[in-house]
C-alpha cells in the first residue's frame, strides 16, 4: 500500500499566491484611508488656526470678507435644526421600522411603504429643500422649523430602512420564548426586540444624523440666513455651518475662506461628539445585557 | 363530536391488536386506566403549512402528571404536533391546523380563547437553550411580569429556579448574565422560566438535543420530579430517551404522499414499555429495532 506524500508539488505557489493577496488587501486598506486622512488632515490644518473662543461665541460678520466675527448663531441653528429634525425623523422612522418588520411583513401596504422608503432615500436633497420650500415656507416664512422639516424628509427613509433591517436580525427564538410565556406581541416587541434591537437603532439614526448635519441644499430655500443667533424653533430665519460654509467658501477673500475652513472644522467635530455619545449609549445597552 | 372514553386508544386504523391487554410492562403508570385525568383529547389534528400537509391522524389522549413521548423519525412532524398543543402555530404565517384539540375540556382552538392565556397555562421549552440576553433573575421574572403576578417575585424566581435544580448554583449570581452558565444549564434557566408561570403543562421540543450526555441527564431526572406537579409531553429524537423517561409513547412516521410530498401520521399510542416490546405495528418495530430512520 503506498502513502501519497505529504510534500505536494506547487504548495510554495500556494503560499506566494496567498501572500500577493494578502499584500493587495493590505494596499487596498491604506488607499482608502488615503481620502479620509487628506480630507480630516486638511480640515485640521486649514481650520485648527482659526478656531478661538471668539470664533465659536461671537455673532456672524455683518460683511463676510472682513476678518473678525464668529460662528455661533451657525452652531446654535445646526444644533437646533438638526435636533428638532432628528425628534421628528427618529421616532416616526422607528415607528415606520416596526411596522415594516413586525407587522407588515409581505402585505401589500408594507411592500409599497418599503418601496417609497426606498424612493425616498434616492430623493436628491435639493427637492426636499423645495418641496419644504414650496408647502411650508411659502405660507409660514423662513425658520428653522422648515430646515428641520426638510432634513427629517431625507433623514426618514434611512431610519425607516435601517430599523427594520436591525429588526430583522433579532433573534427567532428571542420571539418565541417571549411568546412561550404567555407575551402579547407588543410586549415581545417592547421588552424583547427593541432593547436587542437597539445598538443597530442607534448606529442607524446615527448615519441619518451625520447625513443631515452636512446637508446645504435643503437649508437653502427654508432658512434664509442670519448673522445673529436666532434661538426660536418657528420664528424668523436661521442659519446652519453648511451654510454658512457654502456661503463663506465661495467669497474670493481669505477672511471668509478661513471662516469657512474654520466652520468645517467645528461641524466634523460636532458630528464626531455625536457619534462617541451614541458609541457610548450603544455599549451601554450592551452591557446591560451581557451583565 | 362524541367523547371518547379516557384511556381508548382508538387512533388510526392500525391499533387493531389489544396491545393493552398486556400485564407486566405498564409498570411506570400506577394508575389504573379509568383514575386517569385526561388533560389533552386530541382528534384527527392535522396541520398545513401554506395548503402542504405536514402531520395528520394524529388523535390520543394526553394524562395529567404522566410524561408523554413524542417519537419519530425526521420530518414526521412531532414539532409541528407539540406547536399545536399551546398554539405556538398560530405564529407561522400559513399554518392551519384542522381537528379537535380539548385542553381539560374546552376546544385550544375556539374562537373566544386568547393564546396568550393559553401559553402562559401551557409552558413550553426549546430545542436550543434561548435564555434572554438579560439576568438570570429577569430572566425567570420575565414571565410572571410580563402576565402582571409580580406578587413576591423573589420568592416565585427561587421557587421556579429550585424546582428546575438550578437554585444552589446560581443563587449567588442572579444578577449574573443568562447567557454565561452553560448549555446545561441554560436549558434548565429555560425550563424555570417556563415554571415562573406556574403552568399546568409543560412541552419539552427535543429539550436535550444541544446537551452533552451529563447535562441530558439531569434534565432527565428533573422531568421525573417535575411530572408529580405538572404534565409533561416530550419530543425526542432519542429512543432510549422516550424509554428511559415517559410513561406513554406516540411513535409518528414519515410517509411519502402520490405527489412526493413528505408529510407525518400518528402510527401507534401507547405504553412506552409496550410500544418498546410489543409494538402492533411493523413500521413501529422497524423504527424502534433501527431498521429505518
Amino acid at each position: 500500500m503506498s502513502s501519497q506524500s505529504l510534500y505536494v508539488a506547487g504548495h510554495r505557489g500556494r503560499k506566494v499566491s496567498s501572500a500577493c493577496a494578502t499584500g493587495f488587501m493590505v494596499l487596498s486598506f491604506v488607499v482608502m484611508l488615503v481620502p479620509l486622512v487628506l480630507i480630516v488632515g486638511y480640515v485640521i490644518k486649514r481650520g485648527a488656526g482659526v478656531i478661538s473662543w471668539s470664533f465659536l461665541t461671537e455673532d456672524l460678520p455683518i460683511i463676510d470678507r472682513l476678518p473678525g466675527g464668529g460662528i455661533a448663531p451657525a452652531i446654535v441653528g445646526t444644533l437646533l435644526i438638526v435636533g428638532a429634525a432628528t425628534l421628528m425623523a427618529v421616532p416616526l422612522g422607528l415607528l415606520g421600522g416596526i411596522y415594516l418588520n413586525e407587522y407588515g411583513g409581505k402585505r401589500r401596504t408594507a411592500s409599497v411603504v418599503r418601496f417609497l422608503a426606498d424612493v425616498m432615500t434616492g430623493v436628491p436633497s435639493v427637492v426636499m429643500g423645495l418641496f419644504i420650500f414650496s408647502i411650508w415656507t411659502l405660507r409660514y416664512q423662513y425658520s428653522a422649523f422648515g430646515g428641520a422639516l426638510a432634513l427629517a424628509c431625507l433623514m426618514l427613509p434611512i431610519v425607516i430602512r435601517t430599523s427594520e433591517e436591525v429588526l430583522r436580525l433579532v433573534a427567532h427564538d428571542q420571539r418565541e420564548a417571549s411568546y412561550a410565556l404567555g407575551g402579547r406581541k407588543a410586549t415581545t416587541i417592547g421588552r424583547i426586540v427593541l432593547p436587542a434591537a437597539a445598538p443597530g437603532i442607534i448606529s442607524g439614526a446615527l448615519l441619518a444624523i451625520a447625513r443631515a448635519a452636512g446637508e446645504t441644499a435643503p437649508l437653502l430655500f427654508t432658512i434664509l440666513y442670519v448673522t445673529k443667533t436666532n434661538t426660536s424653533l418657528f420664528h424668523g430665519p436661521n442659519v446652519a455651518l453648511p451654510l454658512l460654509i457654502f456661503k463663506n467658501a465661495q467669497s474670493p477673500f481669505t477672511a471668509a475662506a478661513d471662516r469657512a475652513w474654520g466652520a468645517a472644522l467645528t461641524l466634523i467635530v460636532i458630528v464626531f461628539l455625536f457619534t462617541l455619545l451614541a458609541r457610548i449609549v450603544a455599549a451601554g445597552f450592551d452591557r446591560r445585557r451581557r451583565a | 363530536m362524541t367523547i371518547i372514553p379516557t384511556g381508548s386508544r382508538s387512533m388510526s386504523e392500525v391499533t387493531t391488536t389489544p396491545g393493552s391487554t398486556e400485564p407486566v410492562l405498564g409498570a411506570e403508570s400506577e394508575l389504573p386506566e379509568e383514575a386517569r385525568e385526561i388533560v389533552f383529547e386530541i382528534r384527527n389534528l392535522a396541520v398545513r403549512y401554506g395548503g402542504a400537509l405536514a402531520v395528520r391522524d394524529v388523535t390520543l389522549d394526553i394524562a395529567a402528571n404522566e410524561i408523554t413521548a413524542v417519537i419519530g423519525p425526521s420530518g414526521c412532524g412531532k414539532s409541528t404536533f407539540i406547536r399545536c398543543l399551546n398554539r405556538m402555530n398560530d405564529l407561522v404565517a400559513g399554518a392551519t391546523v384542522e381537528g379537535l384539540v380539548r385542553f381539560h375540556g374546552e376546544d385550544l382552538y375556539d374562537q373566544r380563547v386568547d393564546p396568550a392565556t393559553v401559553r402562559r397555562r401551557i409552558g413550553m421549552v426549546f430545542q436550543r437553550p434561548n435564555p434572554f440576553p438579560k439576568s438570570i433573575y429577569d430572566n425567570v421574572a420575565y414571565g410572571p411580569r410580563i402576565n402582571k403576578m409580580k406578587h413576591n417575585l423573589d420568592d416565585t424566581v427561587e421557587r421556579a429556579l429550585t424546582h428546575a435544580a438550578l437554585w444552589d448554583e446560581v443563587k449567588d449570581k442572579l444578577k449574573k448574565s443568562g447567557l454565561a452558565l452553560s448549555g446545561g444549564q441554560q436549558q434548565r434557566l429555560c425550563i424555570a422560566r417556563a415554571l415562573a408561570v406556574q403552568p399546568d403543562v409543560l412541552l419539552m421540543d427535543e429539550p436535550c438535543s444541544a446537551l452533552d450526555p451529563i447535562a441530558t441527564a439531569r434534565i432527565e431526572d428533573l422531568m421525573e420530579d417535575l411530572k408529580r406537579e405538572y404534565t409533561i409531553v416530550i419530543v425526542t429524537h432519542n429512543m432510549q430517551q422516550a424509554a428511559r423517561v415517559s410513561d406513554r409513547t406516540a411513535f409518528l412516521t414519515t410517509e411519502v404522499g402520490e405527489s412526493g410530498h413528505r408529510s407525518g401520521r400518528l402510527v401507534e399510542f401507547d405504553r412506552t414499555a409496550t410500544i418498546f416490546t410489543h409494538p402492533s405495528d411493523p413500521r413501529t418495530e422497524g423504527y424502534i429495532t433501527g431498521r429505518f430512520g
